[in-house]
């Protein structure tokens, strides 16, 4: 493969369509792909029903397993590569995983902070009796 | 330096002008460029929701939690499901770029009937919850359930119509560029979907049965 001076579409596995490299290879991908992902989803359910780790572990341990296939399904279903034909949709990929890490975390934390700071309703109670 | 030029379908390496001269990219770049976009802030909304859910997950007000309501057999089902189908799409783009009508019109036809056995499942599994008193209205957890697992179900079912449009279109138009553009965005569609399940059945079924 020459430098191509154009990106990638995402999704697609080369810039050329590769009559020649024939659809084997790409099967194997797509295969390779799906033979990792069952693995890591088996790996998942038994996680979380396997008393052999401690409890308070396997939230973190399921987000890793998580975060992998996630990889799995970007680098063998969609074809996200590190080429630089690739930097565009790299870059967008990655400013929507800033977004949704954003959302989600800040979203957890603040309601956790604002948990942790509500007065119980004892006490709430105890407040307006005193009035 | 070379430069590809697209001429029908048949690409053919030239030399040609340095990158800044080269011009706009082919449609099929910009278009999926495009449709990459979409998906992801589509994803960010998702994110939204998964962020509602973790806040709201005991919030059960009384109710019934997670650890009564879910069945990992059937989250499993619906997981095989989803995973095998995106992989017969992965198959079938093979197909589509390989111009064979009987592969793809087989690939398209698994893809299409393991994603409504996905949402065959997950329907299933929602009237046995609504059957026994946890229908959206019982608690702020079960509210936040419906609404993130119904919204991607939402999302399968627009896929499968999509997908039976897209093959009548190769039916009828053919492997033209402009379907073929679709099909791309088609796929992408469904493999993005295979990515939120795999933090849907994490975060709703399997940490909902760790807790």
């Amino acid at each position: 493969m020459t430098d191509t001076q154009y990106d990638r579409a995402p999704g697609d596995a080369s810039a050329l369509s590769d009559v020649e490299e024939g659809t084997s290879s790409g099967v194997l991908v797509y295969t390779i792909g799906l033979f990792l992902a069952v693995i890591l989803t088996g790996i998942s359910f038994w996680v979380a029903n396997t008393s052999l780790f401690w409890a308070g572990g396997i939230s973190l341990g399921l987000t890793v397993l998580a975060i992998a296939q996630m990889g799995v399904h970007l680098v063998f279903f969609l074809h996200v590569t590190t080429g630089p034909d690739n930097t565009n949709n790299v870059m967008a990929l990655a400013f929507g995983v800033l977004i949704v890490a954003l959302v989600v975390v800040g979203s957890l934390l603040i309601m956790a902070d604002l948990n942790d700071n509500m007065m119980p309703a004892a006490e709430l109670m105890n407040l307006q009796m005193q009035h | 330096m070379n430069i590809i030029v697209a001429v029908g379908d048949e690409f053919h390496h030239e030399p040609g002008p340095s990158p800044s001269e080269a011009g706009p990219a082919t449609k099929r770049i910009v278009v999926g460029y495009g449709f990459w976009i979409f998906l992801l802030s589509d994803i960010v909304m998702f994110a939204t929701i998964f962020a509602a859910y973790a806040v709201l997950r005991y919030a059960t007000a009384g109710g019934p939690s997670g650890v009564e309501l879910f069945n990992q057999y059937s989250a499993a089902l619906e997981t095989g499901c989803l995973l095998a189908s995106s992989y017969t799409c992965g198959l079938m783009s093979l197909a589509i770029s390989s111009r064979q009508y009987a592969v793809t019109y087989l690939a398209a036809l698994i893809t299409f009937l393991l994603g409504a056995s996905f949402l065959a499942l997950e329907a299933h599994e929602f009237a046995g919850m609504i059957a026994v008193g946890a229908g959206p209205q019982r608690s702020a957890f079960l509210s936040a359930f419906f609404m993130l697992v119904g919204c991607h179900g939402l999302h399968v079912a627009a896929g499968l119509i999509w997908l039976a449009v897209m093959m009548a279109q190769v039916a009828i138009k053919g492997f033209r560029p402009i379907v073929e553009r679709r099909l791309l965005c088609f796929s992408l569609f469904w493999h993005a979907l295979d990515i939120v399940w795999v933090w849907l059945f994490t975060v709703v079924y399997l940490m909902g049965v760790v807790a």
